[in-house]
């Protein structure tokens, strides 16, 4: 009996091990075990004005825009494709928003109207992507390249060239307000949703399967039965949508817009939370959840840096280094040439029978 | 002994890739001002014979005497510096340059250290004129037709005149009837200029429009090397698919035919259906609970048949009728919801999904039909794939192994199952036996039989002549992308579908 269970603990374990999620969890776990060690006050949640403030509720809120443009980007992903606009997206969609309501407290028109047009126009900008790469037949790259240089100009011709200051105190909200009886940051709430509505359409229906097909074989994919262009589409569109949001919350965060800055290189970013998730860049199997932990893996290391007073110029190259350290340890044949190394010592490398 | 007036010798040709002898002592000859063709079914060695030749690749064994020199070719380059030129049947110029640039490209003639165009247009339409073509060279090339593109690429081989040897891979495949002409008008002119051409094609009746001789490939060995006013095409045919003509004449005798007009359980009518460039307009009935074969050579048209059938590639003459019902399928999936399900050919790059699992690749089509909206649950899936996997003698640990690690056989299983889950009336089925053990296959004829006796209409496509005759109760023969007959129960014989095949329809 004994033996059994002994047996079924080990399945479990390696089952855990092998699962998509373990690695970057891992890395999580570690940079915040790093964290409450040694920065003072890292774990410290307390209570002001009624709400929640801490670093770790710090990480969670500014994360929300690269959490959203990462969904989006694991999907893509799964398809083999690549979205580098994302980025111009984010500005254009703040641009809007700033744009409508305008740079006085009172507003010019409705914020309501001023989200709606943003997101409707995030998600032609997402169609546009997806209509050049599945109906055209263009490499996502070189497809989405042309609204990632074209779209910050579009964002600078909607604010006119200027940073637009907003004065509107309910355009905060977005970014900047708190969930009354939750007493957490509304953006963390958003991010949640749309986090919980895309794992329910991958897992309740068949689009998670159809879009693993495509990334692996879109021609095997069409003889039987799906329509692998209007399922590619769908994911740009998605994707689109998904940036439109974040822009909006940080335009909201940092309460004005910026054409040219906001959202510079999230597409990077964005595709390295897929990569730390341990999703392929080849496209197939996907995790959203997996790309969610890389994402907060970057946010955590940038706050990490930023709390033990790392400078700024220092930042990119201290970040590349844990980055790259994630990186091999995801590695399998990176993994199996250390455990060479280390079983070697005793001269024969031993087997696994 | 000296070869008399041989440019290229090939002599005892060997070469083996990981598994499988591609070439076995193979033996090649081709004379001044003669056309050669290359013949032979899939896997034959044709094109590695002519890899080598271009120094794609090297050989093993053997060697290669070309104006009684013996050379050694390492690279493509090197093939054509010594007079070995090739055109592939995708044209690799480029297209937005003009005809006389895509034939001058480097070796552009140089005044001043700058390029004299008035020089390299004169050049070009010189060039152009010796293959007795007359066209505006300063013209893009994309805005000619594939054949004039072809000509440009023949020209630019023979810009030097150190060419000797043309090698014509499949030139035909995507040029009309006028367009064949012209190209054979060019061939004739460098015949006499004493340029020996290898010619390879499918196309069985401009092999005696063109070549001097025929040389046939089997299995990687050499079958023979024949002259072509003496071979007769059933003789050809024979030689290439393996079988004795002699031995097959003594079979049975022709029956009547049965009239295809009067048909019971009519599932599809097609009328004049075809696609250029792909099938030629054909009739058919696919009636249900009978195995229709197609039977031809490689290249005849079987697969495009069935693509078009399934909606993988549209058509763009004729019309389809599904139990009398004007049907345009235009996508897979349309095919699918009209109950039409398809093998593919290729297992790997058109049938698998192969990071996927056993279940998950099952389920795929089904998923397709019922759509995006209506998942198919995960303990409903299971218990599918059990079913399919005990119904089909799959053997896989279990239904969530990945369908990679399966074997061929196991793998064209668990494409069957997909499209027997889909529960099609008309199953098509294109090379469902090739590459898999015999085992396999043999359960799959089997499968296939019975399902044809349980209601299904199934289409069988193979190039393996036994399984069609075993399996199939009709027979469409296809030659040059077009139907040339139809036969019927017994008359369904080697002798009769080679004879058939050959054009020697009486």
């Amino acid at each position: 009996m004994g033996s059994i269970e002994i047996n079924n603990d080990l399945k479990l374990l390696k089952k855990v091990y092998t699962s998509k999620i373990f690695w970057p969890l891992t890395a999580l776990i570690l940079i915040f075990v790093f964290d409450s060690i040694f920065i003072d006050g890292f774990t410290k949640i307390t209570i002001k004005e009624g709400n929640f403030y801490g670093i770790p509720i710090d990480i969670l809120k500014n994360v929300t825009p690269l959490l959203l443009i990462s969904i989006g980007m694991t999907m893509i992903i799964a398809t083999k494709g690549i979205d580098i606009s994302v980025g111009s997206v984010f500005a254009i969609s703040g641009a809007i928003s700033a744009r409508l309501i305008g740079g006085e407290s009172v507003p010019e028109n409705s914020y309501f109207i001023a989200i709606l047009v943003a997101l409707l126009i995030s998600l032609i900008l997402g169609t546009w992507n997806g209509f050049l790469v599945s109906k055209l037949g263009i490499q996502p790259i070189v497809a989405t390249l042309i609204l990632m240089v074209s779209g910050r100009g579009i964002a600078q011709l909607i604010t006119e060239g200027q940073i637009i200051t907003i004065y509107y105190e309910p355009y905060y909200f977005l970014g900047g307000g708190y969930i009354p009886f939750l007493k957490l940051p509304f953006s963390i709430l958003i991010a949640a949703s749309v986090f919980v509505i895309s794992i329910l359409i991958v897992k309740c229906t068949a689009l998670g399967i159809f879009i693993k097909s495509i990334g692996i074989n879109p021609i095997a994919s069409r003889f039987s039965g799906i329509k692998v262009s209007r399922i590619i589409l769908l994911t740009y569109m998605f994707s689109g949508l998904c940036a439109g949001i974040a822009g909006l919350i940080y335009s909201s965060n940092i309460r004005c817009a910026d054409g040219n800055n906001a959202g510079l290189f999230i597409e990077l970013d964005a595709i390295l939370a897929v990569a730390i998730g341990a999703n392929s860049l080849n496209g197939g199997k996907f995790s959203i959840l997996s790309s969610c932990i890389g994402a907060l893996v970057i946010q955590t290391i940038t706050t990490t840096m930023y709390s033990i007073g790392v400078s700024p110029e220092k930042l990119p190259v201290v970040k590349a280094i844990i980055v790259i350290i994630i990186c091999l340890v995801q590695s399998e044949k990176f993994r199996d040439k250390l455990k060479a190394i280390f079983s070697n010592k005793g001269g024969m490398k031993i087997e696994n029978i | 002994m000296k070869s008399d007036n041989n440019i290229l010798t090939m002599k005892n040709i060997s070469k083996t890739f990981p598994g499988v002898k591609a070439l076995n002592n193979v033996e090649f000859n081709l004379k001044k001002g003669e056309v050669n063709a290359l013949m032979g079914e899939n896997g034959a060695g044709k094109s590695t014979l002519i890899r080598l030749l271009t120094g794609v690749e090297t050989f093993e064994t053997g060697m290669v005497v070309l104006n009684d020199k013996k050379i050694l070719v390492k690279s493509p380059i090197q093939a054509e510096k010594l007079g070995i030129s090739t055109v592939y049947q995708e044209i690799n110029l480029c297209m937005n340059l003009s005809v006389a640039e895509n034939i001058m490209i480097g070796r552009e003639p140089k005044k001043f250290g700058m390029i004299n165009w008035n020089e390299v247009e004169l050049s070009a339409s010189k060039a152009l004129k010796n293959l007795n073509i007359d066209i505006d060279v300063t013209k893009k090339l994309e805005s000619y037709s594939l054949a004039i593109q072809q000509m440009v690429a023949i020209a630019r081989a023979f810009y030097f005149d150190s060419t000797k040897i043309l090698i014509l891979d499949e030139p035909t495949s995507s040029l009309d009837k006028s367009e064949v002409i012209k190209l054979f008008e060019v061939i004739d002119i460098l015949k006499s200029k004493g340029i020996g051409i290898i010619f390879i094609t499918h196309f069985l009746d401009q092999v005696y429009r063109i070549s001097d001789k025929i040389t046939i490939l089997r299995n990687g060995e050499l079958v023979g090397e024949y002259e072509t006013r003496k071979l007769t095409q059933i003789e050809l045919i024979s030689k290439m698919l393996g079988k004795e003509f002699e031995e097959l004449s003594t079979l049975k005798k022709v029956k009547e035919k049965e009239n295809s007009s009067d048909i019971k359980n009519l599932f599809i009518k097609t009328k004049g259906l075809g696609k250029k460039f792909s099938v030629n307009p054909i009739n058919m009935f696919i009636k249900k609970g009978e195995v229709l074969g197609l039977a031809g050579l490689l290249g005849s048209g079987r697969t495009e048949v069935a693509r078009l059938l399934f909606g993988i590639d549209k058509k763009d003459c004729g019309e389809m009728f599904i139990e009398d019902k004007k049907i345009n399928i235009k996508n897979p999936q349309l095919a699918i919801k009209n109950s039409i399900a398809l093998c593919p050919e290729n297992r790997k790059t058109e049938g698998i999904i192969e990071d996927l699992s056993v279940k998950e690749n099952i389920i795929l089509a089904l998923q397709s039909k019922r759509g995006v909206f209506k998942y198919i649950k995960e303990s409903e899936q299971d218990k599918i794939a059990k079913k399919y996997i005990d119904l089909l003698n799959i053997k896989t640990s279990n239904q969530n192994q990945v369908v990679k690690s399966l074997s061929g056989g196991n793998q064209q299983k668990v494409i069957l199952a997909r499209w027997l889950l889909t529960e099609p009336v008309l199953l098509i089925l294109d090379e469902p036996t090739r590459g898999i053990d015999v085992g396999a296959k043999a359960e799959i004829q089997k499968l296939i039989i019975n399902l044809a006796k349980e209601g299904m209409a199934v289409m069988f496509i193979s190039s393996e002549l036994e399984e069609l005759i075993r399996c199939c109760t009709s027979m469409i023969v296809l030659r040059d992308r077009s139907k040339i007959d139809e036969l019927f129960d017994e008359d369904i014989n080697e002798y009769l579908i080679m004879k058939t095949l050959a054009g020697g329809k009486n």
